[in-house]
């Protein structure tokens, strides 16, 4: 048998007991793993017990998330080579209630996003006779960095401000609001800007910038929040100055 | 709802959360400094303050705070202040591309020439400032 790099897997069984405990495997490594192949063999192999989330294996699904040697990681997309000599630790995304294991409840994250409506808002649909909504390329341009996340909830546990104010909205729900915002078909950033203007939206953000670094699809949420900053402090100072213009 | 004694779903646990989270890893320390050192920034402009407060009351007030400020510990202290202000401000310099978008003939400025505007603005308003400050307007 060739290397092996040791495992320790967090684990919690709500059957065993309240509180979570370590628990050690030793994997082979090949080189050409990533680390869900690792945390696959213990599953597959060595204890079928363990739970975790995954799916598609190629960094698109986004439910492969854990924290790897404390960092938010796409275990698809983490070469297991890189933890070597090891021990490894393997532990669920931070932030989150923990389900079981390595898996995690984003019921939360899911209502949150779903209140910055992330998709294309009309005020009155364009007639199926008028045809499709064309595009530019530089319109395209605008949003399509945006409208790369894959909800892999990286961002919400890189993020310190999540467990500290459970309300915030958090990186990814703003920067697929604003994915949406920027898109020249939309017309439902007035909406979208009541949900986020308030303060566990954009404002909670305090700048940390951790979201973009984890983001595996360099969505770059911190740029989507601050941006977000500067547009609704312009809203603000347009309905101060001049408030015969109303609502645009 | 979720959580012990609830009626339906699974029970999870919630991890507490480490009051020195911002000690486990640079960029969060990095983070704590910067919204740290804007006390300094706070204070410099409470100085500030301070000193037209004093130059209203009379020479006397103003010379007593100019005096106080000259002396050694109030130096040191002050020049720890700069620093933390020097600080804050080219953090702020190195986030300003993030939020701010610059358009020029339609092109996106990239984020390189928006923190050189703003380490040049810095540079131009420095200069002004000594050159007003050391007599340079006549």
């Amino acid at each position: 048998m060739g290397e092996t790099l040791r495992l320790e897997v967090r684990r919690y069984i709500p059957e065993r007991g309240p509180e979570p405990f370590w628990q050690s495997y030793e994997v082979p490594v090949r080189r050409e793993w990533m680390v869900l192949d690792a945390v696959n063999y213990v599953k597959d192999r060595l204890d079928g017990s363990l739970s975790h989330r995954w799916a598609c294996r190629m960094g698109v699904c986004g439910s492969c998330g854990m924290m790897v040697n404390g960092e938010p990681c796409l275990t698809c997309a983490t070469p297991v080579t890189g933890l070597l000599p090891g021990p490894a630790r393997i532990e669920p995304l931070r932030g989150f209630p923990v389900i079981r294991d390595l898996v995690v409840d984003i019921e939360d994250f899911v209502s949150k996003l779903r209140r910055v409506k992330p998709w294309i808002v009309r005020r009155s649909p364009k007639p199926l006779s008028e045809g499709e909504h064309l595009q530019t390329p530089a319109e395209l341009e605008e949003y399509a960095p945006f409208a790369m996340c894959i909800n892999c909830l990286l961002c919400y546990a890189a993020c310190p401000i999540v467990p500290l104010e459970p309300d915030f909205v958090g990186p990814a729900a703003i920067a697929l609001a604003q994915r949406y915002n920027l898109d020249s078909r939309d017309e439902g950033a007035r909406e979208r800007m009541e949900v986020l203007s308030r303060s566990d939206g954009i404002w909670a953000c305090t700048f940390v910038g951790e979201c973009s670094v984890v983001c595996p699809k360099e969505v770059d949420p911190a740029r989507a929040i601050q941006r977000y900053k500067v547009e609704a402090a312009m809203d603000w100072w347009r309905s101060v100055l001049l408030p015969w213009r109303g609502e645009s | 709802m979720r959580g012990v004694g609830a009626v339906r779903g699974p029970i999870v646990h919630r991890e507490r959360f480490p009051i020195f989270w911002w000690l486990g890893k640079l960029s969060y320390t990095r983070f704590i400094a910067r919204e740290l050192t804007s006390l300094a920034v706070v204070y410099t402009a409470g100085g500030l303050a301070a000193l037209l407060w004093t130059l209203g009351r009379g020479e006397e007030a103003y010379r007593a705070f100019l005096e106080w400020l000259a002396a050694p510990a109030a130096v040191a202290f002050h020049a720890l202040v700069l620093a933390a202000v020097v600080f804050h401000a080219l953090t702020w310099f190195h986030l300003a591309p993030t939020a701010l978008v610059v358009r020029l003939r339609g092109r996106k400025v990239p984020d390189g020439v928006v923190v050189a505007g703003h380490y040049a603005a810095w540079l131009l308003a420095s200069v002004a400032a000594a050159w007003w400050l050391l007599g340079g307007r006549g």
